[in-house]
């Protein structure tokens, strides 16, 4: 499956997102978050990193220090390039090390820096549908992600 | 006695000269320096790759500035906890190299902890024990600091950072970068009555938390109504836009300051110390000054150029050694994120 779309009416429909995320993604995935202003994408992440078994109120947004590390029952990387000017400026941060990492990487404002990623990757785009509600439109690129998003579908009637 | 203090944590390559005394020799900070050209620009440069062309100049020209020599020096200070993993790792590599050739003691800072210290620095006076609020683009906690090292932490966001939400707004109020100041300039005109932005958690005092994604998210749906996604086809009347940035503006505010006095209370101690860049908002400034003066509190603000990343405020290192914790070579960065 390549595109998988995940209609959450609430933010609980988003927690249980990200919930299946942190089940299914195999260590080393990296996931590209695309979304406007306030669309949500810290809210995932925080679910995923609940998920993990790390507070989640630990997992706050990475705009300024635009890499958080946090433990888990794996490392999980949040990145954010919404101050990042450049491509290079962006692979100035050695994001390679975290690609290769034995973690998962998520990336905010990835639409930034889509050329840095890795060719194989699970972008997911969100759109705001009402005060509440978001429209996560997933897209597998590569088969392990075209493998995880069949497992969501299947996970998340 | 002599300390270098280095800080790479986020943006800014700083270093300083301070002493056991509390006096500063000198202080370089990259991004603020007229050498500017020297560093490469004047907006400070993302990325560990600008701190490694940047740190041997600035540590250079703190040194010169002092009129000492690496000789003189008797200990090497280093923020190393918390930041980006990159960045850090230039700072510390950079110290213990001075620290293994000047075969002087190492110090490993807290960039937090040091945020508060600014205030000590700047003051001349004790302020310990107080709570500590430091209010960044990065971070946004309450501490209850019994000494210089003895930080617990009483809450923080659970989302942005106070800076950061004043950055995003003002990005969505196509103010530009960084929003900060801007945003301030433009709220002086505006009604902060005019909207009723969140403000969440303020009125139970047993929670120190901050979460400002919810009021990003207020000001955005103000603008653009719910279940649109750009900005472009919005159009503000002049007026419009200070009064959205004034109710926003006293949203940050109200919440700092409450959850500072709710702080006061529970720690029962006297003294509140603010570090960070969004402690020279000139309304945060003010209304503490106000809340200071009629509750009767100790209220000590970092000045513009202590509340924004520097190395003067690794001098907490002065407390370090006389606690006599120094590191060895071999200690590594924490990136973080920290809440304690």
């Amino acid at each position: 499956m390549n595109e998988w779309i995940w209609e959450a009416k609430n933010e609980a429909d988003t927690e249980q997102l990200g919930e299946a995320l942190a089940r299914l993604l195999p260590n080393g995935a990296v996931v590209a978050l695309v979304g406007t202003l306030g669309a949500g994408k810290t809210r995932l992440v925080q679910s995923l990193v609940r998920a993990e078994g790390t507070p989640a109120d630990l997992a706050s947004s990475p705009t300024f220090v635009l890499i958080h590390e946090y433990p888990g029952r794996r490392p999980l990387y949040h990145m954010d390039a919404y101050r990042i000017r450049s491509e290079q400026e962006f692979m100035d941060l050695g994001p390679e090390e975290y690609w290769e990492g034995p973690g998962i990487c998520l990336i905010e404002w990835a639409d930034k820096v889509l050329e840095c990623l890795p060719p194989d990757r699970l972008e997911i785009h969100i759109e705001i549908t009402g005060p509440q509600s978001r429209r996560f439109q997933c897209r597998a690129f590569g088969p392990v992600y075209e493998k995880v998003l069949s497992e969501l579908a299947r996970n998340l009637p | 006695m002599k300390i270098l203090t280095l800080e790479t944590t986020c943006d800014e390559t700083a270093a300083a000269v301070v002493t056991d005394r509390f006096e500063v020799l000198s202080s370089v900070v990259a991004s603020q320096d007229r050498l500017h050209e020297r560093f490469g620009g004047v907006v400070p440069e993302i990325a560990s790759r600008a701190h490694l062309e940047r740190i041997l100049p600035v540590i250079d020209e703190a040194l010169r500035r002092a009129g000492v020599r690496l000789d003189d020096l008797d200990a090497v200070a280093v923020a190393t906890t918390p930041g980006l993993a990159g960045s850090l790792l230039v700072g510390l590599m950079a110290a213990k190299a001075i620290a293994l050739v000047q075969g002087i003691p190492l110090v490993a800072v807290n960039h937090l902890q040091a945020h508060i210290y600014a205030c000590r620095m700047a003051s001349g006076q004790e302020v310990f024990p107080c709570v500590g609020l430091i209010v960044s683009g990065g971070h946004t906690a309450l501490y209850r600091c019994e000494s210089p090292l003895d930080f617990h932490a009483l809450g923080g966001t659970i989302d942005d950072a106070a800076g950061e939400a004043f950055d995003k707004v003002a990005s969505m109020l196509g103010l530009g970068y960084p929003g900060g100041p801007v945003l301030e300039r433009t709220a002086a005109g505006g009604n902060p009555q005019a909207y009723a932005f969140p403000r969440p958690f303020l009125d139970d005092p047993d929670r120190l938390d901050f979460s400002f994604s919810g009021l990003k998210t207020a000001v955005r749906y103000q603008i653009v109504g719910p279940g649109k996604q750009d900005f472009r086809s919005v159009h503000l009347s002049a007026q419009q836009t200070a009064d959205l940035a004034a109710s926003f503006q006293e949203a940050v505010v109200d919440c700092l300051v409450g959850k500072s006095l709710h702080a006061l209370a529970r720690t029962g101690f006297g003294t509140l110390c603010v570090g960070g860049g969004v402690a020279a908002n000139g309304r945060l400034r003010q209304r503490l000054q106000e809340e200071a003066l009629q509750r009767g509190f100790r209220l000590f603000l970092a000045p513009l150029a202590l509340a924004t990343d520097n190395a003067v405020m690794g001098a907490i290192a002065i407390e370090r050694l006389k606690a006599g914790l120094v590191e060895p070579l071999d200690i590594e960065i924490t990136p973080g994120p920290l809440r304690a």
